[in-house]
């Protein structure tokens, strides 16, 4: 297929925020996983923070990445033109 | 056309959740007027099984498409659905809430992992598998390496992480049936057979998602009913996910008062004598079995000539001396278990939401590798099992696809969520009412969970008091009891086990297409023979179906052992052989053939090298002795991706630069593969 200029920058933007969105992943995940014990120290409504975070904190933070990404793409495919034609 | 589909299908599945919540209130009616719990449980499961069946076969086909990717007409919210109850398996349901029960903060690694996973296929795969759009993974795998090695690899690894986790469902349907209709646990797992081959038999995925969807509703509400209720109970707030906070502050005073109490301590001190002296006699074999079988014909001649030693006493020794270990061998075995478990008990339990715990730094450490090693693994795992994946092409779209995976998490935090505040609840009402009361007035549960050998207790320090250290628990109980332990109306339990079956047929029938396509599709017909008819591939597909299943029943009438283990094995296999190739099909356009296969083949021989050696010291049936090995940095088998994963990665890279780059074909179809429309 010919690459225009305007592919290249939409697979660019795409790579950046895929790659912000995983270095997010990573922080909530395995950052905050490895200092669980410190976090514990700090309790929030009967939660330790560590705890929280495995239980919950991370796991809202993952549906907003998957969120803000769909968002974020299906947008970007309108102002680049390569959406898909047939459905809504 | 679309969103026409998509009102309709709102309105009868917003009917059908109506005509579900009837029923339940029916069936509270019902039992308040005196029907007796075990015409509940056969109402529950008749009745959803039928449901189940009507799906199927209002949705049977003929047509490959609709069999294979269900017409590609599933709108985001309904398929988001059909993968969570496609994702949430028996071992979700049942097991998640007693894992983290009984570890506490270590049990979030699957928390985690299991929901952290759909962060990277939203990312890195579902859109760009969509925009491909064939029907099966080692499809893809095919087109973007050329050839049939990469497909033959990859059907091979689907097939293997597939089967193993197919029979862990049909194992949990038996397990259902058993315990809540009192069938026997053969004849269970034949129903349960019965349940998932009405829908995926005659209509394929397009059954099997009407069919999840529905089951998703039910799941959904049985698992938080009960919770919920729990939670009314204690907070007067019946919002569990956002209250428990305050119960686990409660849970934790409990436990400090609970841990030490000279009552604890003397029973923990008693164990540890137990551990000490299976230990001992552990050390003196082969002499040791020769002097216990001696000691115990004493005690039972002694027995025999006293008048007052009623019968049953002598009977009971007899069977002791009996069941013996018959070898040295086994008895090394055997007390070394039973040394295992009293030396568990003889440990201070740790608090609920301690991070890594452990009595030396060197402890904490590796429980810290372990738990982010396990965290990895699921992730990468929930990312690569075929299954799933499967799900993103039969969205109508790539956007629909994107929008899709937002949903499909949302439904399955919805029992995520839920499950630590399970825990949490269930161990606050263990906590406070069952611990230190009177062994003779327990709750009737504990009975009727002991005679299916899930509670036992031991009143080991003789004081008539239920110690911490005395009570053990499966974790599959905490799950299955809680209706029974808040003092819930036996509907409830039988809604649990609605649940806990709706879990599991969903889970297995995903499984199973994902099998049979591999085979039937990927193998038959791409492979064997190109030039079959339609019709004549779907009737391999179906008859393959019909003797995989068979195939998963009978290995899962075997009752095997390990089987909890092997479901976390099928994550290392699943992440090892498909996620490096994957990945770096889609975001690497050099990585060729050569490096593909090998990749799949190193990353997935690592994982399993890892796990055999580590797991297993014999492996009589392959012919295996003395393999055991030392873990690396005390990573358990169950982790064994973490080696496997990025020895994919290396190896797809260094082969594939040292061989010629893929044709220009294939680079344009991963150019194509980027692009929504093009």
């Amino acid at each position: 297929m010919q690459l225009t200029q305007k592919h290249v920058e939409y697979w660019h933007k795409n790579l950046v925020v895929t790659g912000i969105l995983l270095f997010i992943w990573f922080v909530v995940t395995f950052v905050a996983s490895f200092y669980a014990r410190e976090l514990n120290s700090i309790v929030i409504l009967g939660f330790p923070l560590g705890f929280y975070m495995g239980a919950q904190g991370s796991l809202v933070v993952y549906v907003l990445i998957i969120w803000y990404y769909a968002r974020y793409m299906n947008n970007l495919d309108l102002e680049y033109g390569v959406h898909e034609g047939e459905d809504d | 056309m679309n969103s026409d589909l998509a009102t309709r299908l709102r309105k009868y599945y917003l009917a059908y959740t109506g005509g579900f919540m009837v029923l339940i209130a029916l069936l509270a009616l019902l039992e308040w007027q005196g029907m007796p719990p075990r015409w509940i449980g056969y109402a529950f499961l008749f009745f959803t099984i039928m449901i189940y069946a009507a799906i199927g076969i209002m949705s049977r086909t003929a047509n490959v498409s609709e069999y294979y990717v269900a017409g590609r007409r599933v709108p985001a919210v309904f398929n988001g659905m059909a993968t969570g109850a496609d994702w949430m398996s028996a071992a979700s349901f049942i097991g998640l809430a007693g894992t983290l029960y009984l570890s506490g903060y270590q049990g979030l690694a699957y928390v985690m992992g299991w929901t952290g996973g759909y962060v990277l296929v939203a990312l890195l795969l579902a859109p760009y598998l969509r925009k491909f759009g064939q029907y099966t993974i080692p499809d893809f795998l095919a087109a973007r390496y050329g050839g049939n090695a990469a497909r033959l690899v990859g059907v091979f690894a689907a097939v293997l992480a597939s089967f193993v986790y197919v029979v862990a469902q049909i194992y949990g349907v038996g397990l259902i049936a058993s315990r809540f209709v009192g069938l026997q646990f053969e004849i269970g797992i034949f129903l349960g057979l019965a349940g998932i081959l009405v829908c995926s038999f005659l209509g394929g995925m397009r059954a099997v998602t009407w069919t999840q969807v529905a089951q998703y509703v039910i799941l959904i509400i049985a698992y938080i009913a009960p919770v919920a209720l729990l939670s009314l109970k204690v907070t007067s707030v019946p919002v569990p996910q956002l209250v428990y906070g305050e119960v686990l502050e409660k849970v934790r005073v409990l436990e400090t008062q609970i841990f030490h109490l000279p009552a604890e301590e003397d029973a923990r001190r008693r164990y540890q004598e137990r551990a000490d002296a299976y230990g001992a006699r552990i050390e003196r074999l082969p002499a040791s079995l020769a002097e216990e079988k001696q000691r115990l014909s004493a005690v039972i001649n002694e027995r025999k000539l006293d008048a007052n030693a009623s019968m049953r006493e002598v009977l009971a020794l007899e069977r002791q001396r009996r069941e013996l270990p018959a070898t040295p061998e086994q008895a090394r075995a055997k007390w070394g278990e039973a040394k295992q478990a009293a030396q568990e008990r003889a440990s201070v339990p740790s608090h609920h939401a301690e991070a890594f715990p452990g009595a030396s730094e060197e402890q904490r450490n590796a429980a810290r590798i372990n738990f982010l090693t396990l965290v990895f693994c699921l992730m990468i795992g929930t990312a690569a099992l075929p299954h799933i994946l499967v799900r993103y092409y039969t969205t109508p779209s790539v956007r629909e696809a994107r929008k899709s995976v937002f949903w499909s998490l949302l439904f399955i935090l919805a029992l995520y969520l839920t499950a630590p505040a399970y825990a949490v609840f269930a161990k606050y009402e263990i906590y406070l009412h069952l611990v230190n009361s009177e062994i003779a007035r327990l709750p009737g549960w504990i009975a009727a969970w002991g005679k299916l050998g899930l509670v036992s207790i031991e009143d080991i320090n003789g004081d008539g008091l239920l110690q911490l250290a005395e009570l053990t628990l499966n974790p599959d109980v905490i799950v299955l009891a809680t209706p029974e332990i808040a003092g819930l109306p036996y509907v409830v339990s039988g809604l649990v086990a609605a649940g806990a079956l709706a879990a599991a047929l969903s889970t297995a029938d995903g499984l199973l297409l994902t099998i049979t396509g591999a085979l039937s599709h990927d193998v038959y017909y791409k492979v064997i023979r190109p030039q079959a008819s339609t019709q004549w591939r779907l009737v391999i597909s179906k008859s393959l179906l019909l003797v995989v299943a068979v195939m998963a029943a009978m290995v899962a009438a075997q009752k095997p052992a390990t089987i909890l283990s092997m479901v976390a094995w099928a994550f290392s296999i699943a992440g090892a052989a498909f996620f490096p190739a994957l990945v770096l099909g889609i975001f690497w356009r050099r990585a060729n053939k050569q490096g593909a296969v090998a990749g799949m083949l190193a990353g997935l021989l690592m994982t399993l090298y890892y796990m055999l050696r580590v797991q297993f010291d014999n492996l009589p049936w392959l012919g295996l002795h003395g393999i055991g090995m030392e873990p690396w940095l005390e990573v358990q088998s169950t982790s064994a991706g973490i080696w496997g994963v990025p020895v994919g990665f290396v190896v797809i890279a260094v082969v594939s630069l040292l061989t010629p780059p893929p044709p220009q074909q294939t680079q344009d179809l991963v150019e194509r593969l980027r692009y929504p429309h093009s």
